[in-house]
């Protein structure tokens, strides 16, 4: 499976915010979008998950499962903010999303206690959502891309809000995910620790 | 009332949650006996005496009916205490006790609304008049549910201990002024059909009973009470508990 | 989708959801009533019907404006929006779930008001009826205005004020169905079956408008 970028610029109003992205990535590579703040890194993310339209160009799948060309289904989105509910409980937040989400074909997702241990929190998802540190919170966020299966994963900031620790553990997620033919892209202005990537410098517009 | 100021020697008295929890878990079978024994007495004294010759059997209700209404005021009076230990003393307590108070007097609120429904009917041949006795309680029946969403929408429960202390002040000094203006909307619009209730005074055939069941009902009201307290200092317990296994989660495991 | 629908259930049942305090409100608006009025029981017997419409309309606004916005500030919207589902089947269930927390409660509630207001037990029972063949109605349409002021930031109040005007031939023709019932020469059938046109009318709508104004507003 390959995920194609061709030309892609996007608007947000009337301000261009980047344009001319073209990139190619096959199954177990990682791409790592870097660029000052105001660069464009969220929007490109955001288009690539479908969530905004490209002005031009196009995102493109190729190989994937039949009746999927936009990666869009089969993307993990993970935005600034961690998309769970404080009032439930961690468990509560991971069996919804695990069963609103559903596994993409080709793979299957991680069970409940198996992705709160991968994130190092396995003894506390009884506990509602709000009682965790931002830290924790934004773990559990990474636990929902454990519990059910998607090739790609779009992640803005995965590391906001976390200790040096976690940030290897997080690092190790993302390398199992590309061991297992996953394709990764992240955008960060802070260094990853994942070894082997492409990345992909935004500059921005200045206008 | 002699359990009235057990009550208050055991609040005045307290220092720290953790003595009440002592105190009310030896107070409460007491106090529960007590009430179950005041309740058989004065449900038999109910069942027994006769009934009106106006009103037939169903003058029995006001053995129920009477009670939960003076409970239902108690009960906020309870709460404004409380609510001034909150904002005044700072009682650890204080606040423990009106959070724990409002449903109960909710529900004695309710009871009074539902036992003078079914009072009615046959009285007056409706479930319900708008007369200012009626108004009044069902005023303080939406007072209290509103404390009750207050409380249950806030997470934090030292921060909504002040907000809903203040609440429950504003609304006790304005419960004169709710009564006095219900009074004068009544009088001004009242037609002139609806059977009063302060008819001649009480028979004391009819007396006996329904001392016997206030009290019974007062003691209900303290053993609700204290065990709604306990039960809230021990969710509180709970939740900081898991607060701090929130804490300390994760730690250990990734420590260097 | 089970799932979605289960998920929103819990959150307005758990602290700090709108399920309850759309009933107080209810209640609380009815009550008042009778002081605006006087307590005359035959005047209240008759304009019962259409105060418990009202209470019942403006209760079920309460709480519509968060159907998307709480979505949104916590990020699961996005999520929700890039599934394969349709999103206005799951617009659909979302209101579903909405309706039996904060609808569905007015209708239970209805009866015991309809007490209050001294109506007699047709006219109850002609008022829940229709009431419950009429929240839904309200709901759909409130979709589209939360879904509209979905990105505002002070979107409730601006929710009842777009949707309001939409809902008024909801409450025409709720009304006048109770009054039909109560009545005799009118019969009742045919403004409940418009009423029922209605609801099944922005069930179509509803969902329809709403996930495209959540597609636009999208940024």
């Amino acid at each position: 499976m390959r995920l194609l970028a061709e030309g892609l610029s996007a608007r947000r109003g009337e301000d261009l915010i980047f344009k001319d992205i073209s990139f190619d990535l096959a199954g177990g590579e990682a791409l790592v979008v870097t660029g000052p703040n105001g660069s464009g890194k969220s929007t490109l993310l955001r288009v690539l998950a479908g969530l905004l339209g490209a002005d031009s160009g196009r995102v493109r799948l190729k190989g994937g499962p039949a009746g999927f060309d936009h990666p869009r289904e089969l993307s993990h989105y993970l935005g600034h903010r961690n998309a769970m509910k404080r009032e439930l409980t961690v468990e509560e937040n991971l069996i919804f999303w695990q069963r609103f989400l559903g596994d993409s074909p080709g793979g299957s997702g991680d069970g409940l206690v198996e992705a709160a241990t991968a994130v190092g929190l396995a003894d506390i998802i009884h506990l509602p959502f709000g009682y965790l540190s931002a830290g924790q919170q934004r773990r559990m966020a990474m636990a929902k891309l454990l519990v059910a299966y998607r090739p790609i994963w779009l992640l803005d900031e995965p590391t906001a809000a976390l200790d040096v620790s976690a940030d290897r553990l997080f690092a190790g997620l993302v390398a199992r995910h590309l061991e297992r033919g996953g394709i990764v892209i992240a955008a960060t202005h802070q260094a990853l620790g994942f070894t082997g990537v492409k990345s992909l410098e935004m500059t921005g517009f200045f206008h | 009332m002699s359990e009235n100021s057990l009550a208050i020697r055991k609040f005045s008295d307290l220092a720290n949650p953790t003595r009440f929890l002592a105190l009310a878990a030896r107070a409460l079978p007491w106090l529960a006996a007590l009430t179950a024994l005041f309740f058989a007495a004065g449900l038999w004294l109910s069942f027994t005496t006769e009934g009106d010759y106006q009103q037939g059997e169903t003058v029995r209700i006001m053995y129920v009916h009477v009670p939960s209404a003076w409970l239902s005021m108690m009960c906020y009076t309870v709460m404004a205490i409380s609510a001034l230990g909150t904002l005044v003393w700072r009682h650890p307590l204080a606040d423990v006790s009106a959070k724990a108070a409002a449903p109960i007097g909710a529900c004695f609120t309710f009871l009074a609304l539902v036992t003078g429904s079914l009072w009615g009917k046959p009285m007056w041949g409706t479930w319900w008049v708008w007369d200012a006795r009626l108004t009044s309680v069902f005023v303080l029946f939406l007072m209290y549910l509103g404390l009750i969403a207050l409380n249950r929408a806030m997470d934090d429960p030292s921060r909504s201990a002040r907000v809903s202390a203040v609440l429950v002040l504003v609304g006790f000094v304005n419960i004169p002024i709710i009564k006095f203006s219900v009074d004068w909307w009544n009088t001004l619009h009242q037609p002139a059909s609806v059977i009063r209730l302060d008819g001649p005074t009480i028979d004391p055939e009819f007396l006996r009973p329904l001392i016997v069941m206030a009290i019974a009902f007062t003691l209900l009201f303290f053993t609700l009470h204290i065990g709604a307290m306990r039960n809230e200092i021990w969710r509180r317990r709970v939740a900081s508990l898991r607060r701090q296994a929130a804490r300390n989660a994760g730690r250990e495991q990734l420590a260097p | 989708m089970t799932a979605l629908f289960l998920r929103d259930l819990k959150l307005s049942v758990r602290a700090g959801g709108g399920a309850m305090i759309g009933v107080l409100f209810f209640m609380t608006v009815v009550a008042v009533i009778p002081f605006g009025v006087g307590p005359d029981l035959n005047l209240l017997a008759r304009i019962g019907p259409a105060i418990l419409w009202i209470g019942a309309l403006l209760a079920s606004l309460l709480g519509l404006d968060r159907l998307f916005q709480a979505e949104r500030e916590d990020g699961s919207l996005d999520l929700i929006m890039m599934q394969e589902t349709p999103l206005l089947l799951t617009v659909l269930v979302k209101c579903a779930a909405h309706w039996t927390a904060t609808g569905l409660p007015l209708v239970v509630a209805s009866p015991f008001l309809g007490l209050f207001m001294n109506m007699d037990e047709r006219a109850i029972g002609a008022t829940m009826l229709t009431l419950l063949a009429g929240t839904p109605a309200i709901t759909l349409i409130g979709a589209v205005g939360a879904a509209v002021a979905v990105a505002l930031p002070r979107g409730g109040l601006l929710v009842s004020i777009l949707v309001l005007p939409l809902a008024i031939p909801v409450l025409i023709f709720g009304v006048s169905a109770v009054y039909a019932a109560i009545e005799d020469p009118a019969p009742f059938l045919p403004p409940f079956m418009i009423l029922m046109a209605i609801t099944l009318f922005f069930a179509v709508i509803g969902p329809v408008a709403a996930a495209s104004a959540l597609r636009h507003s999208a940024d």
